[in-house]
């Protein structure tokens, strides 16, 4: 078994020969992860902030509710969107079944909550932190909030690329709702599930490793544009 | 494989056919597995002008995504679930397009005998006695209801050990059966287009109750308005005529024939 270095070559040729299916998979991927990472993101990180600040009833509860729900299955996700956007379905009439809108759905319902808990501890540990300073320059409920985040986006920013991680390598729901077609919904992960099932081993390993060297680049672009992690800029 | 996508893109490229209509299929696995759809479809865009979006599933899976009027039209392989699908209004006609057949693959050495069986049920029979490892499919699929058929011929209860239902699709079963070198059933197209045959080998064919009639059969407009009934009739034009018979009679792998042209026109 040898697959494995194949796969190595075979990811290295799909990369040099300028594929041109290979670049239209990523592109893909990379469109609609990142759409679902910046809806999941406006959506998680404010609430994540808005439960840190403020002390209601049920807070415990949705907090643990919110944690629980970062384990929430991607199959499980897949199938309630597909059951909700089929034709037979309550929002059959849009007709987003098979397309990369209903994919982008079904990572927004996958991340959000895991922003949404990261945030939540992040802010919290900062809040305990600003707590006297902003109480006492009366500011309002949502201008704490916002200055919490503007002040934790170093650490949000973890939050964010946890949600990318999670959503580009996931296969479960987007298999699902995405029917890994040909030239319209195929990604990286569901043409491996594919290479996988046709036995051709190599190339899906190859697609694998073009698809973690591809985490990789949008991890290492985004700690360059934001500047983290070099010395001097904490 | 690569070669065929780069003859896909090339040919979508190269199409004269000006408006590019997009119409959805739900096709089994075992028809995609076998490559034949990359064949078909840069030619039916090339001659039509139509997209065929293909959603590759078991046929019980097919049928439901009929059912709920979320494809146009479904290319599948089992008569009585087809039947079915008709008769309760989901589908407008059902029009048969091609056949090939099903084989029994197993380790090389073939512990069982299949080799000598003299009918299919001969060989499942055998395969039971010695309570060979046997993967199947499990997924409601037209190859894993034609086993199961089979195997109720056989006056066979598949239950044990030795029988792995694996509930996935064609190419990750014959994965399975290829890493526990165990006994499988599948249809001859997937079996030559697999890339990872390890220590299996064909045992055996040829029996007529393996024969595998795939029909093309489009969602019936009057349930489902939204369907493109005009677009699925054009495929059906164009899947039951010369080009189609040209094309799916010419397809071979390694010098085989994978399937048989049977439209009436």
């Amino acid at each position: 078994m040898n697959s494995i270095g194949q796969g190595f070559w075979e990811a290295w040729r799909l990369i040099i020969t300028f594929d041109p299916d290979l670049y239209e998979i990523i592109f893909l991927s990379l469109q609609v992860t990142v759409a679902a990472v910046i809806i999941a993101s406006v959506i998680g990180l404010p609430f994540g902030a808005w439960l840190a600040v403020n002390r209601f009833r049920f807070r415990r509860y949705t907090i643990a509710v919110l944690n629980a729900l970062m384990g929430l299955p991607p199959v499980v996700v897949g199938l309630f969107v597909y059951m909700t956007l089929s034709r037979a379905g309550p929002l059959g009439g849009f007709g987003l079944l098979f397309s990369p809108s209903a994919m982008i759905i079904a990572q927004v319902i996958i991340i959000t909550p895991l922003i949404a808990s990261i945030s939540h501890q992040t802010i919290r540990d900062l809040w305990a932190e600003y707590h006297d300073l902003l109480i006492s320059m009366h500011a309002t409920r949502a201008q704490r909030i916002m200055a919490l985040l503007w002040d934790g986006k170093r650490a949000l920013l973890t939050a964010t690329l946890a949600g990318f991680g999670r959503a580009i390598g996931e296969v479960g729901a987007i298999m699902i709702v995405g029917g890994n077609i040909e030239h319209a919904t195929r990604v990286l992960t569901t043409a491996i599930t594919l290479e996988t099932s046709k036995g051709n081993f190599a190339f899906a390993m190859g697609l694998g490793l073009v698809l973690i060297m591809m985490a990789v680049l949008v991890n290492l672009l985004i700690h360059t544009v934001g500047k983290t992690e070099r010395t001097g800029t904490w | 494989m690569k070669l065929n996508w780069k003859a896909l893109v090339a040919a979508s490229l190269l199409a004269t056919a000006s408006s590019a209509e997009t119409l959805r299929m739900a096709v089994t696995t075992s028809f995609y597995n076998s490559g034949l759809s990359e064949i078909l479809l840069p030619a039916i865009k090339a001659d039509t002008g139509l997209d065929v979006e293909l959603i590759v599933v078991g046929t019980g899976q097919a049928l439901r995504l009929g059912e709920a009027g979320d494809v146009d039209a479904i290319l599948v392989h089992a008569r009585a679930a087809e039947e079915s699908f008709l008769a309760q209004g989901f589908g407008s006609h059902r029009r048969e397009i091609m056949y090939n057949d099903f084989v029994f693959i197993g380790p090389a050495d073939d512990p069982a005998n299949v080799t000598a069986a003299k009918s299919a049920v001969e060989a499942l029979q055998s395969i039971a006695a010695i309570q060979a490892l046997f993967v199947s499919r499990g997924d409601d699929s037209g190859t894993n209801k034609k086993e199961l058929k089979l195997w109720a011929e056989a006056e066979i209860a598949p239950v044990g050990r030795w029988y792995r239902a694996v509930g996935s699709g064609m190419g990750a079963t014959l994965n399975v059966a290829s890493g526990m070198n165990a006994y499988t059933f599948s249809d001859r197209a997937s079996w030559l287009n697999f890339g990872n045959k390890g220590d299996l080998a064909l045992l055996y064919a040829g029996d007529p109750a393996l024969f595998n009639q795939y029909a093309y059969i489009p969602v019936n407009p009057d349930r489902w308005p939204h369907v493109r009934y005009d677009l699925a009739m054009q495929l059906e034009s164009w899947l039951t005529g010369e080009k189609a018979a040209e094309l799916i009679n010419g397809y071979t792998i390694n010098g085989e024939h994978l399937f048989i042209f049977n439209a009436v026109p």
